[in-house]
């Protein structure tokens, strides 16, 4: 009897062909050579009996996965007369190697383009006859689901079977041979040289996950692990930056201040405070970087980061985040910079512009110092605490609220499939290297963007040279008068509008700022503030900062990262309006109760 | 024999993979995690509040959610 063997990629309607050629008759056998069961069914055939037999799916001829060996012991031991090879046209340019590695083996075939309806969808055209020519074997386009083109496709079948390929199945041996001599190359080196149990011991990396995975103490466990992390980043890394803030301003004082004293003084000041304090905030930001990645590394290279998705997983899933997301999330709180360039350990770009959108809204260290002297100004000592709690709900919230509006728009096709790699001790190396690799990543990209904005800013608070820096004569100024009409509604004075665009630069010198504009610094300037505003205003005021663009080295991070600018500016107009919304609704609604 | 998934397996079961359902992108990372039809695949343990499972394949272990552990069709021995 004849034999026609079936073979094609997984998932190109195969079996679904093999289930309509041979209606459903087929049968579980064995076959020499090879020791799984594949499935065969016999048909009436052009007045012969002939026998289908369904190959498993494989990518390529010559591998050594068990489907591949499979395949290819059966075609060295049972060579058909016909090979019917099926590819999927939606991605033809995939699925080529395998025919023209079985055209090579000389052997009997026939071509079958399946799914040719989806791939028109698609867009993709394919010339049938040029295929063929080009080719010398014969092609058939198939729609799948209708059987288009199906009755052609066997006519042609019947009549390749009625021609024998004289001395087939002897050049088909002798070129499978070579890759079998790999294959017995390799059980022998396996054999001699490599054990693997059937079962793996009870080893380190499965005590571990039962106490790391453990249904109740699981998550009490990673958020232990996360506030470690947290404190260790910020107890080695603040040090760091104020030392790095120490060396500049010492450098700005002594050497740079008195050479450049010649120069005019506008000229000054943009070289000094413009650039000059530019490069500075970029450098601040070495430090926590280096850290952050140091620390990260021990969690992606131990194995940590893959357990922290799978605990949280739950609940991010409902988000249209995963658990790799809620881990970058939190480091937000600490900084969002290397937060964002974190989220790079996904693949799926839609979720990673999901998590770099959510990812601002985290009160990074930075806001939080605007937040205690606020608070300390305004509030009862009593209230400070319950005012930061809620700053930070709020944070959490805004990051819900965003993720739950947009995961539509950024919907993530990439399956959650994760692999939970045993535990492992990170290198000393490989650590230095991330940190290091990060930060020259981050100055590199970022520098320059973060510069021109620290000199805009500093142009914008200086012009015109005659007024009082950062009053209301200045550019400034007007801007925050001419932005007036949209502030007043949120409580936000023409003072602090002013603050608020330093805050664009960073949150760092919102204060800093505010001292410039009021002249005041310190106590006297938590009195001006309390003296001027109300708890209301000031809180409204808390909120706008927190909800609104964080600084220029997360807008330059998130532009580097997503290299999307259309992405950037929706993030920074998403949360600008979102932070003039939310603070609207306090200002008004607590007006409105009467306070 | 019974039609199982993978989702209904309890903690500590071995199984054998009888098929896949899923669609492109799924099927093409599970094969690559080493799902294969006629493999022994064991359920470590689940994740609280719904969350994914933990499966072990040879010597791999992986993490899918329940909805993709669903589309995957074992039999218990």
């Amino acid at each position: 009897m004849k034999r026609i063997a079936l073979i094609g990629m997984p998932n190109t309607g195969k079996s679904t062909l093999f289930n309509r050629m041979t209606g459903g008759s087929a049968r579980v056998g064995n076959w020499p050579g090879i020791t799984v069961e594949l499935l065969s069914g016999k048909i009436l055939l052009g007045g012969d009996m002939v026998e289908i037999i369904d190959l498993p799916g494989i990518y390529d001829l010559h591998g050594y996965s068990d489907d591949e060996q499979v395949v290819r012991h059966f075609l060295h031991d049972n060579v058909p007369d016909l090979t019917l090879v099926i590819l999927n046209a939606t991605q033809i340019e995939r699925q080529m190697s395998l025919l023209l590695q079985l055209k090579q083996l000389n052997m009997n075939i026939v071509v079958l383009l399946n799914m040719s309806d989806e791939a028109k969808k698609f867009g993709i055209t394919i010339d049938c006859a040029k295929m063929a020519e080009m080719l010398g074997l014969p092609i058939f386009l198939l729609t799948g689901k209708y059987g288009m083109g199906y009755q052609e496709a066997m006519h042609a079948i019947t009549n390749a079977l009625r021609y024998r390929t004289p001395g087939m199945a002897e050049e088909l041996r002798s070129q499978l041979e070579q890759d079998e001599h790999i294959e017995r190359e390799m059980a022998r080196l396996m054999k001699h040289a490599v054990q693997v149990p059937s079962r793996l011991p009870d080893n380190l990396t499965e005590r571990l996950d039962k106490l790391m995975l453990h249904p109740l103490l699981g998550l009490p466990i990673f958020f232990a692990i996360m506030y470690l992390l947290f404190q260790g980043i910020f107890l080695f890394g603040q040090p760091m930056q104020i030392g790095i803030a120490a060396g500049f301003g010492w450098l700005h004082d002594s050497v740079l201040a008195p050479t450049l004293t010649g120069l005019p003084t506008p000229l000054q000041g943009l070289l000094l405070d413009g650039i000059y304090n530019g490069v500075g905030t970029v450098a601040a930001f070495v430090p926590i970087i280096v850290l952050f990645f140091l620390f990260m590394a021990i969690i992606e290279d131990s194995g940590y980061l893959s357990r922290a998705a799978f605990l949280m997983d739950a609940l991010m899933a409902k988000l249209g985040l995963d658990g790799r997301g809620f881990v970058m999330l939190l480091m937000g709180f600490g900084c969002n910079v290397p937060a964002l360039m974190g989220t790079r350990v996904m693949r799926s770009r839609a979720m990673r512009l999901l998590t770099m959108l959510v990812i601002p809204f985290s009160l990074c260290s930075a806001r939080l110092q605007v937040f205690v002297f606020i608070t300390a100004a305004l509030f009862s000592p009593q209230a400070a605490p319950l005012v930061l709690f809620s700053l930070y709900l709020f944070s959490f919230g805004a990051a819900i609220l965003t993720a739950l509006l947009f995961k539509n728009k950024f919907k993530n096709s990439e399956p959650f499939v994760l692999e939970l790699p045993p535990y492992r001790f990170p290198t000393l190396r490989q650590m230095w290297l991330r940190g290091w690799h990060e930060v020259t990543h981050f100055l590199r990209r970022a520098t320059q963007f973060i510069i021109a904005g620290v000199v805009l800013v500093w142009l914008l608070t200086h012009i015109p040279f005659s007024a009082v820096p950062a009053s209301s004569d200045t550019l400034s100024g007007m801007i925050g008068d001419w932005l007036h009409p949209l502030f007043a509604p949120i409580g936000i004075t023409p003072e602090l509008t002013i603050a608020l665009i330093f805050g664009f630069v960073a949150k760092e010198i919102v204060i800093g700022s505010l001292a410039v504009i009021y002249g005041l610094s310190g106590n006297a300037l938590g009195g001006a503030l309390a003296h001027q505003l109300d708890w209301v205003q000031a809180y409204s005021f808390m909120l706008f900062t927190l909800i609104y663009t964080p600084c220029l080295s997360t807008i330059a991070t998130l532009k580097s990262e997503s290299k999307d600018n259309a992405f950037m500016l929706f993030s920074i107009f998403w949360s600008l309006g979102l932070a003039w919304l939310l603070s609207l609704l306090f200002y008004q609604g607590a007006r409105f109760l009467g306070y | 024999m019974p039609a199982n998934t993978l989702a209904s397996l309890h903690i500590g079961e071995t199984a054998t993979i009888v098929s896949i359902h899923a669609e492109e992108a799924l099927h093409q990372r599970l094969l690559a995690l080493g799902f294969r039809t006629g493999k022994q695949i064991e359920l470590i343990r689940k994740a609280s509040f719904s969350g994914p499972l933990q499966v072990r394949i040879g010597t791999t272990d992986i993490m899918l959610r329940r909805t993709e552990a669903a589309k995957i069709k074992v039999s218990k021995p």
